[in-house]
Order: structure tokens, then C-alpha cells, then sequence
């Protein structure tokens, strides 16, 4: 028994129209152990993932399932095997409690209501990660879903949990909490399949890794004897650069103020602005952290002019009140704005790229007397492509078309190329390989060097922490204090992520305040 | 087994095809029901499609009956591209043909030059009034745009009837339900001697052109492009999607009241209850099966026009119902929307491998 696998993978191959998402495919994983799967967008690591849990068909390759070949058409039938999934996007009804959604998985294995509420009790204390099972899952934190969507797996058989991209939607402890998990997990013979883009957890957690680049394995590590440095050059190959180094600037001249900003929630699921201040000097890039869905989006709105807030007098770009203008005036007032959504907010999917380099750029030239002026169009989605490397086939190819990390350097390149006064950006590297990423930042750097303010909302801290020149967090729809990086601790940024924004200066308050958190922690968990 | 998978990208090839089968298809039923109501399908397939089109004149009429459809269809073309589906373009004619009669009658006896152009341009603002007021309850009270724009139609009927049954009725008329025959110098002139086919036609052919360049050269064009398939990326980009959709409303009401205004200077040279046999409806289907583009509704357009008289027609050769017209309206519009699936879809012939389904249990 302990010479076979607990899942081999065995030349898998995939073919969509236009591409090969995995070519000759082989992946192993031992029992026991948490094996990472690494790649850069579009390598390939969401095909295999839901060829393995069902979802989608292999052309060609076979599984073998602890030594045994295995057809897995259904996800019932990857179920049935013990292979659990947690997806990146939960899948859970809001008003329903913890209980009835596990049920509403399981089908007839849940049982009667109430013994499968004593089992998710039971559970999920026994893995270190409490859950009432009568609570609706409107009421959750992300992480709390999380959980629940782990539980739901545990709840079955469990030989294998695949997880991916789990820590995207975490707070710094609550990583914490899930690795002592997934560590516990290991222990009783079980494994898990990790799927992530940050390199320092895999190194931290994951005792073997498997690397695919262009949808080909590259190679194999043990990531606890290579560096961060190393793995990534694995998987964008020798020819990018996959760091650079940040100066922090200081700043000149205020260029975007807000004093005082609160909303109103207008929709259920809104977050109120409570008394938000916050400033943006010229030739500095302001990061915040934070969950999704603690204002972030009402934020922007009410910065872009999605949103305006009438008889609001709070917001100020260069010492001009800018409340109650739209978008279009806020724009001309030196205003760019990356979105979250690339597909269906940045970039129009059915337009080709040049249209979609027009959409924002129509001052720049492109419009004369109402008359598009074609051929200035095209050479700006030209160059667009050219400097920001977007691969694609043309500047007639649709958006939807590109990868999502093609795409976001397109639309950043062509916020960018406007030469903004004040660059809104939300999520500028989510989902974007390293190549990318580091595109991204530098084109974002120099920016910020000819004197544009920044304001950068991301759940990336990685991020937020490389290319910030203050640094702070937002939570249920309030704003922490501004710090620079450097003496600002993640544990602190943790904190102020889950809104307990404490005095930010004294570094004693701060470890009181760490205690605090934990004791919070406790008393929850009952 | 017969599976439908979706494509990765929209195909442009089926964009075309599509009207074009569904055409065809068209040609099968109405050979099918022909054949179902005990006529020679062959016979009837020719009285229907050939016969109304024979000779030159048959020709020209055919025009006369397309102009005002494809008045409709441009304007109703630039609405449905920002998704605003106004259904209106019957109702937005009959005002403007109401309004335009009310212009028309002050300059009876008149041989102003100025006549025929404020004739036309009340047709305009009447259609507008139309379209206006639906776009009033639309974009501030946020009411549904098809809802209103379907009401507005029955609204401006009843304002047509009431006009020529009270104050545009002629009062040297022996009573009929009509307004007083037209001025000379508000009458449109006849292109060519011995048709019907009056100046309307230039005007067709203007705002084709018009329509056209808007649509594909200006940036107005474009912003409703985008607003037509992603609300939120105009918003972000900043485009004022109320302005434009208001804008597209009041063109295209102007456009079917033009539509209006031409019908009464052009054809019948007076108001009377029956001068639009459904054409503002039938635009809908012109612009759907023109794909939305000025050229491909032009020949839409010409091909329901001559459903209309080929209509006609086989109630006089063949003794047919008047509601053929509209079954191979609606047969058109039913296909057409079925083979669209194929823009998006293809079809995938699977074999069902024995075995396979007991694996696939549960």
C-alpha cells in the first residue's frame, strides 16, 4: 500500500478550439502529503484541476486512483472516490444555514437534518475551524465560508482536498488557521492538492510541487529547499524579470482629498461609507487592503463618479470639489480608473481592441469633430499592445478573447498612455501572472515618478506591500490610518483589516492589541 | 445524440447565414401551408414572391411600400443597438402622419415652397412627441421601454382615429372618416411619370446614408454601440447613457414620423384611418433580420415589402386570408431567431457508447 500513489496522473491531454490548455500532462501525489500545483495563468492548472474533480473530459492520459484506473465523468463520481473541491468562487446560498447547504451537496448522504448539524459541529472542531451550523451564510465572513465549503468536503470519505487559490480571500491569520488544518488533515493520511500563486505559502506549507508552464510540466521541486526566486523562475521560464526592486516616494502637492465622505447603503448587500479620509499626493501610491465586500466597490464608485452622492461635499481633486460631476467631467479633471471587472466593465468582451482602446481614450485625440478618426485608433491599440507585450493575435481580436491577464495589461496600458493626473485602480494584478504582474508594477512605478497620483485597492498584500508608499486597510466601510510599509507589520495590517483600527503609532498598543484579536478569536469560535 | 456547444468566439459567417436560412426555411413552411390550405404551392409560391415584382411598375410599387418600412426599420436599427427596445415605431408614424396632415391642411391653397419641407418636419416632431414621451416615462420614471412604447401605439391610434372622425375630417366629405385632400404644393413629387413612387425614396436613400455613417464613423455611434452591449463599461468610461438614449428615442421617433408625414404626402395625399397596415411592426422584424446594419436592412426591408403585396395579391389570385401577411412575417422572425442560436452554438452529432451511461449514474 505505501508504494502506491494516491493519485497518478498519467499524460493527461486537453485540446480547446485555438489551444492547448495540457499537453502530456503527468502528476503525482503521495499519501499524506500537500502537493502544490504552480503555473501562471492560463498554464493550465484550472483544466487539469476540473478534469480530476469531473467537470470537464480528457482527450487522452489516464488516473489512476490509489492503483486503480478510474473514469471520473460526473463530480458525483469524483465525490464518491473522496476527492473534494473547494473552488476559488463559492458556491453557497446566502439565505440558507450552514447546514442546509451542506445538505443540499451531499443529497442523500446528509441524512436527517439534525445528525448532520451535530456532524459539522463535530467536524469542524475536531480540524481547528469552528462552525455554528445554524447560522445563514449571509452572516459569514469569507473565511467562515470558506470553511464551510472545507467541511462540506470533510464531511465525505476525504482522501484528497483540492483547493484553489484558497488564501486569495484571507485575512494573514486566517491563513494561519487554515495551514494548522490542512497540516492536521495530512497527518490522518489524507491529501491536498494547493493551488496558489503565492510562492511564500507554498514554500512555507507544501512539501512537493509540480510546476506547469503553457500547459507542459516543467518541473518538480520540494519547495521547503528553494527560495521564492526559484520556483517562479520555474514557472515563467529564463527570459522575464520576476522582481524589481520599489523606491517609496514622499510625494508632493495634495492632488485627491476626501474629508468626511458617508454614504448611504442603498441595495442589501451595500457597505455604508462611514467617515472616510484620505489623501493622494502627486507622485505617490496609496495602497488599501481589505475583503472583498467591505466598501471597496462604493469607494471607487464614489471616486470614479459611478456613483455621485448628492448634496455630498467631500471629495476634492486638486482643490476643486468634485462631488457632483460625472464621470466623464471627473476624467477630464486627470482621472483614470482600472476596475475590478475586466470583462464586462474595463473592456467591452465583444468589441475588438481598438474599439476597447477608445472607450477611455477619446480625448486623447481620437475623436475629431464627432468623426472617429480610424487610423489614430489603430495605432494607439498598436501601441497599446506593443509596449504593455498584451499577447494577441491582432488589434481586431475581441476582447473576451484575450487571457485575463492579457487583458488587464491592455486596459492598464491604456489608462496609463492617457497620462492620468489621479490612476483609480482596483485589483491591478488579480489574477495576472508574475511576468505580468511585474509589467503591471513597473509601468504603475513610473507613473507614479512623473507625478500621477495613485490609489490602488487590492486583497493582494504582496502586492500592496512592494509598490505602496502608504499603506492602509478599509473594513465594513471605514478607512484605517495611512502608514508607510516598513513600520507597518502584517499582523497590524491584519488587524486593521478586520476592523479593529486601534492608535496606530505606538508599537505597545499593537501587541495589546494582537492579544486582543486572539481573545476576540476565541470567543467566537464557541 | 444531437448536443449544442457553445462556441468560443461568436461566429461572424453564421451572422450572415442566419437570415439567409431562415429565409429559405420561410420558403418551406409557406410552400407547406399553401399546399395545408388546398392551393398549388407552386402557383402560389409565384403569386406570392414573383408576380407582385413582374414588371416595372410592380417594381415601383414595391418601393412605395418598402419607404416607409425602412423609415421605421434605420430608426428602430439605432435603438435595439443600445438595447433599447422600443417597439413604438407604429405609434411614433401615426402621430407624425397626424401632425403632419394638421401642417399640411394650413397650406391647402398655398403654392409656398416652404410647405412641403414644414410638412415633413411636423411628421418629424410629431413621431418625436411620440418617442418623446415614452422616453420621458423610460428614463425618468424608469418604466419599461417596451411596455410604454407598445401602450404609446394604441394611444396614438386612437389619437388618429379621433382626428379624422372630429377635427381634420373633412368638412365637405359627406361624413367619410378622412381629412380634405392635400394641396398641390404639399403632396411629394412623383419621380417617375406613370408610377407611384414618389420623392420619398431620396429621402430613404438619406438616411441610409446617414444612418450608415452615424452608426460606424462618429463617436456618438460608438458610444451606443458600447451602451448597447455593456452598460457598466460606458458608465465607467463616462459616456451620459441617458443622453443617448434619449437621443436614439427621439431619432427614432422622427424617423417614423418622416415615415408618417411621407406616407400621407406621398401616397395618399390625405389622412385616412388605414394608412399604415402594420409597417412600424414590421420594422422590428426588418431590423432584426438586417442585422441591425443600414445595408442589410434595406434588403430586409425590400424582401417584407414584398410579403405586403404579395399579400395582396393571393387574397385576389388565390383568395387566400389577409393573415398570410403576418403568418410569413412571423414565420421570418421565428426562424430567424432559431438559426441566431447558430451565431453562438454549433451542433455536435454524439454517439451514445454502450456502457458509458452506467459510469455515468447519478
Amino acid at each position: 500500500m505505501s508504494n502506491v500513489k494516491r493519485l497518478a496522473m498519467q499524460g493527461i491531454t486537453k485540446e480547446y478550439p485555438g489551444c492547448k490548455a495540457n499537453d502530456q500532462v503527468f502528476l503525482d501525489i503521495e499519501h499524506g502529503e500537500i502537493h502544490a500545483l504552480l503555473g501562471e495563468n492560463g498554464a493550465g492548472k484550472s483544466t487539469l484541476m476540473k478534469m480530476l474533480y469531473g467537470v470537464v473530459k480528457p482527450d487522452a492520459g489516464s488516473i489512476i486512483w490509489n492503483g486503480s484506473p478510474v473514469s471520473i465523468d460526473q463530480p458525483a463520481i469524483a465525490r464518491g472516490l473522496g476527492i473534494g473541491m473547494v473552488f476559488q468562487h463559492f458556491s453557497l446560498f446566502e439565505t440558507l444555514t450552514v447546514t442546509e447547504n451542506i445538505a443540499l451537496v451531499l443529497g442523500d448522504q446528509a441524512g436527517h437534518l439534525k445528525t448532520l448539524a451535530h456532524r459539522i459541529k463535530a467536524t469542524s472542531e475536531r480540524y481547528g475551524m469552528p462552525l455554528d451550523p445554524e447560522r445563514r451564510i449571509s452572516s459569514l465572513s469569507t473565511g467562515e465560508r470558506q470553511r464551510v465549503e472545507i467541511v462540506r468536503c470533510l464531511l465525505l470519505d476525504l482522501q484528497l482536498l483540492i483547493l484553489d487559490e484558497p488564501t486569495s480571500v484571507l485575512t494573514p491569520q486566517e491563513v494561519q488557521d487554515l495551514f494548522k488544518t490542512l497540516k492536521k488533515l495530512t497527518k490522518e493520511g489524507c491529501s491536498v492538492l494547493f493551488i496558489s500563486h503565492k510562492l511564500h505559502e507554498v514554500t512555507e506549507l507544501c512539501d512537493s510541487a509540480t510546476i506547469l508552464r503553457a500547459g507542459k510540466v516543467t518541473g518538480h521541486c520540494i519547495p521547503k529547499n528553494e527560495t521564492s526566486e526559484s520556483i517562479a523562475r520555474m514557472m515563467v521560464g529564463d527570459d522575464i524579470a520576476i522582481s524589481n526592486e520599489c523606491k517609496r516616494a514622499l510625494g508632493g502637492d495634495v492632488f485627491a482629498s476626501i474629508e468626511g465622505l458617508s454614504t448611504q447603503s442603498i441595495g442589501q448587500f451595500d457597505i455604508a461609507l462611514k467617515n472616510i479620509n484620505l489623501q493622494v499626493k502627486q507622485g505617490e501610491i496609496v495602497g488599501i487592503a481589505g475583503i472583498a465586500g467591505n466598501g471597496q466597490e462604493e469607494l471607487l464608485k464614489a471616486l470614479s463618479g459611478e456613483e455621485i452622492h448628492r448634496n455630498s461635499q467631500a471629495i476634492k481633486f486638486a482643490g476643486q470639489f468634485v462631488d457632483q460631476l460625472s464621470p466623464l467631467k471627473r476624467r477630464r479633471l486627470g482621472l483614470a480608473f482600472v476596475p475590478e471587472d475586466r470583462l464586462g466593465r474595463g473592456a467591452v468582451p465583444d468589441l475588438d481592441l481598438c474599439d476597447n482602446a477608445l472607450l477611455t481614450s477619446f480625448d486623447s485625440g481620437l475623436v475629431q469633430n464627432g468623426f472617429l478618426k480610424k487610423s489614430k485608433i489603430v495605432q494607439l491599440a498598436d501601441k497599446i499592445i506593443k509596449q504593455y507585450k498584451v499577447k494577441t493575435p491582432g488589434n481586431h481580436t475581441s476582447a473576451a478573447s484575450l487571457s485575463g491577464g492579457n487583458l488587464q495589461k491592455f486596459i492598464v496600458g491604456r489608462e496609463i498612455d492617457q497620462e492620468p493626473k489621479f490612476l483609480l485602480m482596483s485589483h491591478p494584478t488579480w489574477g495576472v501572472d508574475i511576468g505580468a504582474q511585474v509589467a503591471i508594477h513597473e509601468a504603475i512605478l513610473q507613473l507614479r515618478d512623473r507625478g500621477c497620483a495613485i490609489l490602488i485597492i487590492s486583497e493582494d498584500l504582496d502586492e500592496l506591500y512592494k509598490i505602496s508608499d502608504r499603506l492602509g486597510a478599509i473594513c465594513d466601510g471605514s478607512v484605517s490610518d495611512f502608514l508607510v510599509p516598513e513600520v507597518l507589520p502584517l499582523v497590524k495590517l491584519g488587524q486593521w483589516m478586520a476592523g479593529d483600527f486601534g492608535p496606530s503609532t505606538e508599537p505597545k498598543t499593537a501587541t495589546t492589541a494582537a492579544t486582543k484579536t486572539v481573545e476576540i478569536g476565541a470567543t467566537s469560535h464557541d | 445524440m444531437i448536443k449544442l456547444t457553445p462556441r468560443a468566439q461568436a461566429s461572424a459567417k453564421w451572422g450572415y447565414l442566419s437570415p439567409v436560412l431562415a429565409v429559405f426555411l420561410t420558403l418551406i413552411a409557406a410552400t407547406v401551408l399553401f399546399w395545408g390550405l388546398g392551393k398549388d404551392p407552386q402557383l402560389a409560391l409565384y403569386t406570392f414572391f414573383i408576380s407582385p415584382i413582374e414588371n416595372w411598375y410592380g417594381i415601383t410599387e414595391l418601393l412605395v411600400v418598402a419607404i416607409p418600412i425602412l423609415l421605421c426599420a434605420y430608426g428602430l436599427a439605432l435603438c435595439y443597438r443600445a438595447s433599447i427596445w422600443n417597439i413604438g415605431a407604429e405609434g411614433q408614424l401615426l402621430l407624425g402622419a397626424v401632425v403632419a396632415t394638421t401642417m399640411a391642411l394650413q397650406f391647402v391653397d398655398s403654392n409656398s415652397f416652404w410647405a412641403m419641407p414644414l410638412v415633413l418636419l411636423a411628421g418629424m416632431a410629431g413621431g418625436m412627441l411620440c418617442s418623446g414621451i415614452s422616453a420621458f416615462l423610460n428614463l425618468r420614471l424608469n418604466c419599461n421601454e417596451t411596455l410604454v412604447t407598445i401602450m404609446m401605439n394604441y394611444i396614438a391610434l386612437n389619437t388618429l382615429l379621433w382626428a379624422v372622425y372630429g377635427p381634420l375630417k373633412d368638412p365637405s366629405g359627406y361624413n367619410f372618416p378622412e381629412s380634405a385632400l392635400f394641396g398641390d404644393s404639399t403632396l411629394l413629387p412623383i419621380l417617375f411619370e406613370g408610377t407611384r413612387l414618389h420623392f420619398g425614396l431620396l429621402l430613404v436613400i438619406l438616411a441610409l446614408v446617414i444612418v450608415w455613417v452615424f452608426m460606424s464613423k462618429t463617436f456618438l455611434g460608438f458610444q451606443i454601440k458600447v451602451l448597447g452591449l455593456d452598460k457598466p463599461a460606458a458608465r465607467m468610461a463616462g459616456f451620459k447613457e441617458k443622453k443617448l438614449a434619449a437621443m436614439v428615442f427621439l431619432v427614432s421617433g422622427a424617423l417614423a414620423g418622416l415615415a408618417g408625414a411621407v406616407i400621407v404626402t406621398g401616397s395618399t395625399g390625405q389622412l385616412i384611418p388605414a394608412i399604415s397596415p402594420g409597417y412600424g411592426y414590421s420594422a422590428i422584424i426588418v431590423a432584426f433580420l438586417g442585422r441591425l446594419h443600414p445595408v442589410g436592412i434595406t434588403l430586409a426591408g425590400l424582401l417584407i415589402a414584398l410579403i405586403f403585396m404579395g399579400g395582396e395579391m393571393s387574397q385576389m389570385v388565390l383568395q387566400l386570408p389577409r393573415a398570410i401577411t403576418g403568418i410569413l412575417q412571423g414565420l421570418i422572425l421565428f426562424f430567424l431567431l432559431s438559426c441566431d442560436v447558430m451565431i453562438r452554438y454549433r451542433i455536435v452529432f454524439t454517439v451514445k457508447l454502450p456502457g458509458f451511461t452506467a459510469a455515468a449514474k447519478h
